[in-house]
């Protein structure tokens, strides 16, 4: 009982409020959908068809989120053991860059390296090897979801692992730990505790897949549920259909996420009197070549597309680009968006946190309070399996009535992009939340400390870094997003994405390639305001 | 949280206070597809010379594509602003008349009358057209030095030639490929999806993807338009992109434009109508829609124009019947292409 009655009230009516508003927003998009009289549904709902897509989803989506956090795990230990290794800060910033590109740039990046006429396959033509390799079809698709995903899963990983107290690393010297016990004692159990929300929030990026699947896959053999979702309401118009197919994706997927939630997640009980963390491991001269060269081979396979989009951008006239209103106009829009949605984002989450840990701290949470407990932990990473042109199809519907559409559209695509980011800024945030109270709630508590005392002298200053994280992954996020905007398509409310595909839709590809490299200019701009705090602390 | 509650009370309060629309002088308002009102797009030109005839206002609503047009107006049905929609292309029309909302323009129309010549013996009293364009298969010239010269050479030739077309569950021009296809091969487009699935290096979500690819050099051919080089040799002054004649014949895109029943002035709404198939519009459509003109522009089309596939014969299904078969017809390409 560390939180006195009110604070606990408090904490636990904010979770109630995020989850109703959340449930709500949700709620009554897809009953207007489903209220709209529509024609009868043409097709069945479980046909082979459905089948063999759903099987292709799952299949996809559980290699996909395997490699991705198998190679994310060796690049995020290298990473921590090398906190002086050359450009680190840079690296570490463009590993948050892949996630703030729209898709079909992203694509484009890695065709012109992996692709039939890209830079691998040219190399491999000067050493007269004939047929090039192809990676349409499933290695494709792993692929691109390996490119967006392992510097996700690597940076959340190397949170969690700069997150151990400075007092373990010194411990393991004095203790003489071998690589293989530190692994055990100190790096596993921390990476343990985070992997399976991880993995979980990566399986759900790749089952909702849809540009990248079929951009790479080769073909019709390789389509996802949200492809056929897109399908019934974009092309055929079949509501019924499409909120049919979007229970069955969020049931299914919900089921294996379900099954992550079961592996043990340990409880890290650390006490630290909160010294820079400096590591002595990891001296020897193959420790340093495995690193290096784990950290090279994951810093070229990131950076090498991300330079196909830059050398394309560059080609454009970027000044003139760059000057013109319409680009002006679209950064605006999308920079308010995305500070609108990040905001919002970071403020429910940290709702959801605190009526977690408020029922946590309960003595005798009854069933009521731990069934909250877990429904917020579900609602905060289902969200993101609800299809974006579900939610925001009901929502036209639900507010045609009130007027012009458009005018509601900077703040519904704003709640739009806010529910996809929720369930990323809970990763970074819970457990560094999680950690700053159990250091400190005790002293706080004993020492009578409470409320907006609490919050100024000993919250914020600490949290300040993992929120402005989680503000700028989320506000990445939200400027890459295309889906959520092509909905209400307005002329009033153009956006960069928007921007680049109405370019690349009027074959000025030289434009779209300009227009992206300053997105990606933005987006990167953002992760280093997001970094600067928790740099900061780093060195003192 | 303040914040949350901050907003949702802001929301809350644009709803209530929103005014119903205001009462203004005469506004035409056009729902059409965002490449159309883009501003190196035909819609500012379009809108500057009506204004100049009508003593009104025009005002563009632009979604994505005209697929995301038609269902704007199925989710608005009869609230719609729309007084004209502008960019359904043929294969919807049975849809559009299905949802109620359209009506007949009432202008003699036919070919000849009006000089408008359409392609393939189009005719309708309820959607007049603006413009048009074959597809075909566009190649890069450097790469390719045999172009295929039919649809059969295509389906039959060598695999390691690739070409990237756009996906008929999500696209117009992939839904194009599959008509054009069953209209050659009739009962026997299965097998030929099942051979020509050799040649298809992926198949793409929307045209945009696609035409991306083949612009990137990935993809040394691609489904797209006749007109397509024309862009490139006007704007770019580059002859490396060009279209594939095909002796079976080529099938036709038919870009419409239809008024609704709820037009404020249906007479302002039909004199758009009429605009629209003068050379007021249609002097402007063949180098910012990058389609070919209904009537007889009032200068000659630039040279480009001229170099560009002229296909002798053309593919046009009935509205209705694609309407019908549409996904039988997708349910068979989806079979044929996911054999292994």
């Amino acid at each position: 009982m560390l939180l006195t009655a009110a604070e606990r009230r408090r904490g636990i009516s904010g979770g109630v409020l995020s989850l109703v508003a959340i449930a709500l927003f949700v709620g009554i998009a897809v009953s207007a959908l489903l209220l709209w009289d529509a024609p009868e549904t043409q097709g069945q709902l479980f046909t082979a068809y459905t089948g063999r897509i759903l099987q292709f989803t799952l299949w996809q989506a559980v290699l996909s989120t395997l490699f991705s956090v198998c190679l994310a795990l060796p690049v995020a230990l290298s990473l921590a053991r090398r906190p002086h290794f050359i450009g680190r800060i840079w690296i570490v910033r463009l590993m948050a860059l892949p996630m703030g590109l729209p898709v079909l740039i992203g694509a484009l990046g890695l065709i012109g390296i992996w692709g039939r006429q890209g830079a691998v396959n040219s190399f491999l033509s000067t050493l007269g090897l004939e047929q090039p390799i192809s990676i349409y079809g499933l290695t494709g698709i792993l692929l691109a979801h390996v490119f967006f995903n392992l510097p996700l899963a690597a940076r959340l990983f190397l949170v969690a692992l700069e997150r151990q107290p400075a007092e373990y690393w010194l411990l393991s010297t004095s203790l003489g730990m071998k690589p293989l016990s530190i692994f055990r004692f100190i790096e596993g159990p921390a990476l343990i505790r985070v992997v399976p929300g991880i993995a979980g929030l990566i399986f759900m990026l790749c089952a909702t897949s849809f540009t990248l699947v079929l951009i790479l896959g080769g073909g019709p053999a390789a389509t996802t549920l949200e492809v056929a979702i897109y399908q019934s309401l974009r092309f055929d118009f079949d509501p019924p259909r499409a909120i049919g197919l979007a229970v069955l994706q969020i049931a299914v997927t919900g089921l294996i996420l379900a099954a992550l939630a079961f592996l043990p997640a340990p409880d890290g009980t650390h006490v630290t009197a909160g010294r820079a963390t400096r590591r002595f491991d990891g001296r020897t001269w193959g420790a340093r070549l495995w690193d290096g060269s784990t950290i090279l081979a994951a810093t070229l396979f990131l950076i090498l597309p991300l330079a196909s989009i830059f050398l394309a951008g560059i080609k454009a006239d970027l000044w003139r680009l760059a000057s013109s209103p319409a680009f002006l106009n679209a950064a605006y829009t999308s920079l308010s968006i995305a500070l609108l949605s990040g905001l919002l984002a970071v403020s429910v989450a940290l709702a959801i946190i605190h009526a977690r840990i408020a029922i946590r701290d309960l003595r005798h949470p009854g069933i009521p309070a731990r069934g909250l407990a877990a429904m917020l932990g579900a609602t905060s990473s289902l969200v993101l399996l609800v299809p974006p042109v579900v939610i925001g199809t009901g929502l036209f519907l639900l507010l045609r009535p009130f007027g012009d559409v458009s005018r509601f559209a900077p703040a519904l695509v704003a709640a739009i992009n806010m529910l996809m980011a929720l369930p990323f800024v809970m990763r970074v945030l819970e457990p560094a939340i999680e950690d700053h109270r159990r250091q400190t709630a005790r002293l706080a508590a004993s020492l009578g400390v409470t409320g907006f005392s609490r919050l100024r002298r000993i919250d914020l200053p600490f949290l300040i870094g993992p929120i402005l994280t989680a503000l700028s992954f989320a506000m990445a996020l939200s400027l890459g997003d295309l889906g959520a905007v092509a909905l209400f398509g307005s002329s009033e409310l153009t956006t960069l994405p928007w921007l680049v595909y109405s370019r690349l839709s009027s074959y000025r590809t030289n434009d779209a390639d300009g227009l992206a490299l300053l997105l990606g200019m933005i987006c990167l701009a953002l992760t280093i305001l997001g970094s600067l705090s928790r740099r900061k602390g780093y060195d003192g | 949280m303040r914040k949350l509650l901050l907003s949702l009370t802001v929301a809350a309060a644009t709803i209530i206070l929103t005014p119903a629309a205001r009462a203004e002088d005469k506004v035409l308002t056009i729902y059409t597809y965002e490449s159309f009102t883009a501003d190196w797009g035909p819609g500012p030109k379009v809108k500057a010379a009506f204004e100049k005839t009508c003593a009104c206002k025009v005002e563009f609503v632009a979604v994505a594509d005209g697929v995301a047009l038609l269902t704007r107006l199925k989710l608005e049905g009869e609230t719609t602003k729309a007084d004209i929609a502008l960019g359904l292309d043929t294969n919807l029309i049975s849809e559009a008349k299905a949802t109620g909302l359209f009506e007949p323009h009432g202008l003699q129309a036919s070919s000849g009358d009006g000089g408008i010549s359409v392609p393939g013996n189009y005719a309708d009293d309820t959607f007049l057209p603006y413009d048009y364009g074959h597809f075909a298969i566009v190649y890069d010239t450097k790469t390719i030095k045999n172009p295929p010269r039919s649809l059969k050479e295509l389906v039959e030739g060598d695999p390691s030639q690739k070409i990237a077309i756009e996906d008929p569950r999500t696209s117009t021009p992939g839904l194009g490929l599959l008509l054009w296809m069953k209209s050659v091969y009739g009962d026997k487009a299965p097998e030929a999806w099942a051979k020509l699935k050799g040649r298809i290096l992926t198949v793409t979500p929307g045209w945009s993807e696609a035409y991306g690819l083949f612009t990137k050099g990935e993809v040394p051919m691609v489904l797209s338009y006749t007109t397509s080089p024309a862009y490139h040799m006007v704007e770019e002054n580059e002859n490396r992109y060009q279209a594939a004649a095909f002796s079976e014949g080529h099938y036709v895109q038919i870009e419409v434009a239809g008024m609704l029943k709820g037009a404020r002035d249906k007479d302002l709404a039909r004199d758009f109508l009429k605009f629209m198939v003068s050379q007021g519009f249609q002097d402007v459509i063949p180098t910012t829609n990058w389609m070919m003109p209904v009537t007889k522009t009032s200068q000659p089309l630039p040279d480009a124009f001229g170099k560009l596939v002229m296909p002798e014969k053309t593919f046009l299904m009935g509205s209705d019947e694609v309407a019908k078969n549409r996904q039988a017809w997708i349910d068979e390409w989806l079979n044929a292409m996911s054999m292994n």
